[in-house]
């Protein structure tokens, strides 16, 4: 208990004082998840709209796969993406691992099943309800994915965010991948993970706290503009 | 664009027969009136018609090509399929599909919301107004692009007095500009209103199709005869 109260009074120590290792780390961790989600976004969101109002063969096993991705052990992603990018890898040349690039790649592969599957399952819905207006009204197939993606913005919305909690909270593959260094690849999840290998959980809870801070903030900031843009309404 | 042809049309799901055979030619002018009792085949001889149903059998045929033909038509659903946006901007969807400038956009958007008496509602939610409201949007909404061949499936089913004859005079004058209409209805009423011509379903095939007055006085089928009768259709 006077552990979790002294990390508690560490963490306002540390963010009132403007800890530039703090401000670093945080900002990375930052980073590293807004550009995967942001990748993952622009892969997610126009293949779960394709798959809604596609009709094709291998349909149904691509939705089935996208569904059982949600479940990738990240460890398991972070020793693949090791392989691929280790010196010895078929994407070796490109020198990534220990880089932050090798960090978001890994993420995007974990987050981005996940966002897919929220998205066709709430564009489902609405595909369902609007399907005859929308071949009734002669919309072209990339108007129809438009118009769903438009329509399903809150939805969508609420996938980035479970993409975000999903990203922000990695800690193994992003440890493999990026290799915890200092400087260049800790983000808060590896610091926490440090700090508590050696002993010094104060400073892992306040890191703690400080990532429960930044997932809420974003978390609130999105609901915010979510109502903000359709009036509170639905 | 007109005549339009329909022949031998046939619509099947697995083994069992729908509608047809249907052979049909619908002339350019006046309002068409689709009678039948319910479970008759109205609802998929219209969906046929508008190219929203596959076809098992036969052709529905336009003097242009079917993909200019389905640029001039429009379908107003029984249960009116409104976008999760606000009215303004379901009238203004058709249009804007159609890359119509604003100012014509906003102008005939304008134009509809004070023809249908919502001018004070256009900024609201369309899924907030009553089921006559929404239906009248329904109607408004594909009206708007000036459609040759306007399709409606029972749009007054239920719906009160003032609001039937609101939706029944935008009709009548849409037909006078130049819209050709097929309605299905199963209400005599309504039929005597409206109709220049009956097309009488029965069981899936096209028992009658001949002027009002013809119908009314030589009924052509024992079937016709017990719906105008008022007795149970078998």
């Amino acid at each position: 208990m006077n552990e979790i109260l002294h990390g508690l009074i560490q963490a306002f120590w540390l963010v009132l004082n403007f800890d530039s290792e703090l401000i670093t780390i945080s900002l990375r961790s930052l980073y590293v998840t807004l550009s995967a989600l942001t990748i993952s976004a622009l892969i997610a969101f126009p293949l779960a709209a394709f798959l809604v109002v596609t009709r094709f063969q291998f349909r149904q096993a691509i939705i089935a796969i996208l569904n059982a991705l949600m479940g990738l052990p990240p460890v398991v992603v972070g020793l693949i993406v090791y392989i691929l990018f280790s010196r010895s890898g078929p994407l070796g040349v490109l020198g990534l691992l220990y880089t932050t690039s090798a960090m978001i790649i890994a993420q995007v592969i974990i987050i981005t099943p996940l966002i897919t599957s929220i998205a066709h399952q709430s564009m489902q819905e609405l595909w369902t309800e609007y399907r005859n207006l929308l071949i009734s009204i002669n919309l072209s197939r990339m108007q129809r994915v438009g118009t769903l993606m438009w329509d399903s913005k809150k939805a969508l919305i609420t996938a980035c965010l479970a993409g975000f909690g999903r990203g922000i909270g990695e800690v193994g593959a992003i440890m493999i991948v990026g290799g915890n260094i200092d400087n260049a690849t800790r983000v808060l999840t590896t610091a926490i993970s440090l700090e508590t290998s050696r002993g010094d959980f104060s400073l892992a809870l306040a890191l703690g706290f400080v990532l429960i801070s930044l997932a809420m903030s974003v978390s609130f900031a999105t609901h915010w503009f979510g109502k903000t843009e359709h009036g509170g309404l639905r | 664009m007109f005549p339009l042809r329909v022949t031998d049309v046939k619509i099947n799901i697995k083994s069992k027969r729908l509608i047809g055979p249907i052979n049909l030619e619908i002339e350019q002018n006046g309002i068409s009136i689709l009678l039948g009792a319910n479970g008759s085949g109205k609802t998929t001889l219209l969906e046929a018609l508008h190219g929203l149903r596959k076809l098992s059998a036969g052709k529905v045929e336009w003097n242009i090509s079917n993909s200019q033909a389905a640029a001039e038509q429009a379908f107003v659903f029984q249960s009116p399929i409104m976008l999760r946006r606000t009215v303004a901007e379901n009238l203004a969807f058709p249009l804007k599909v159609r890359r119509l400038s604003k100012l014509t956009t906003t102008t005939e958007v304008m134009m509809w919301a004070k023809k249908i008496g919502l001018e004070d509602k256009i900024k609201q939610q369309a899924m907030l107004l009553s089921g006559g409201e929404m239906q009248a949007v329904a109607v408004a909404r594909a009206l708007i692009t000036k459609p040759k061949m306007l399709f409606l499936d029972e749009p007054t089913a239920s719906l009160d007095g003032a609001t039937k004859k609101a939706i029944e005079d935008i009709l009548i004058s849409a037909s006078s500009n130049g819209t050709k209409i097929l309605m299905s209805t199963h209400d005599l009423g309504q039929l005597k209103r409206l109709a220049r011509d009956i097309i009488f379903l029965h069981n899936g095939i096209v028992e009658a199709h001949c002027s009002k007055e013809e119908f009314l006085t030589k009924p052509a089928s024992k079937a016709a005869k017990q719906f105008l009768a008022g007795d149970i259709v078998l």
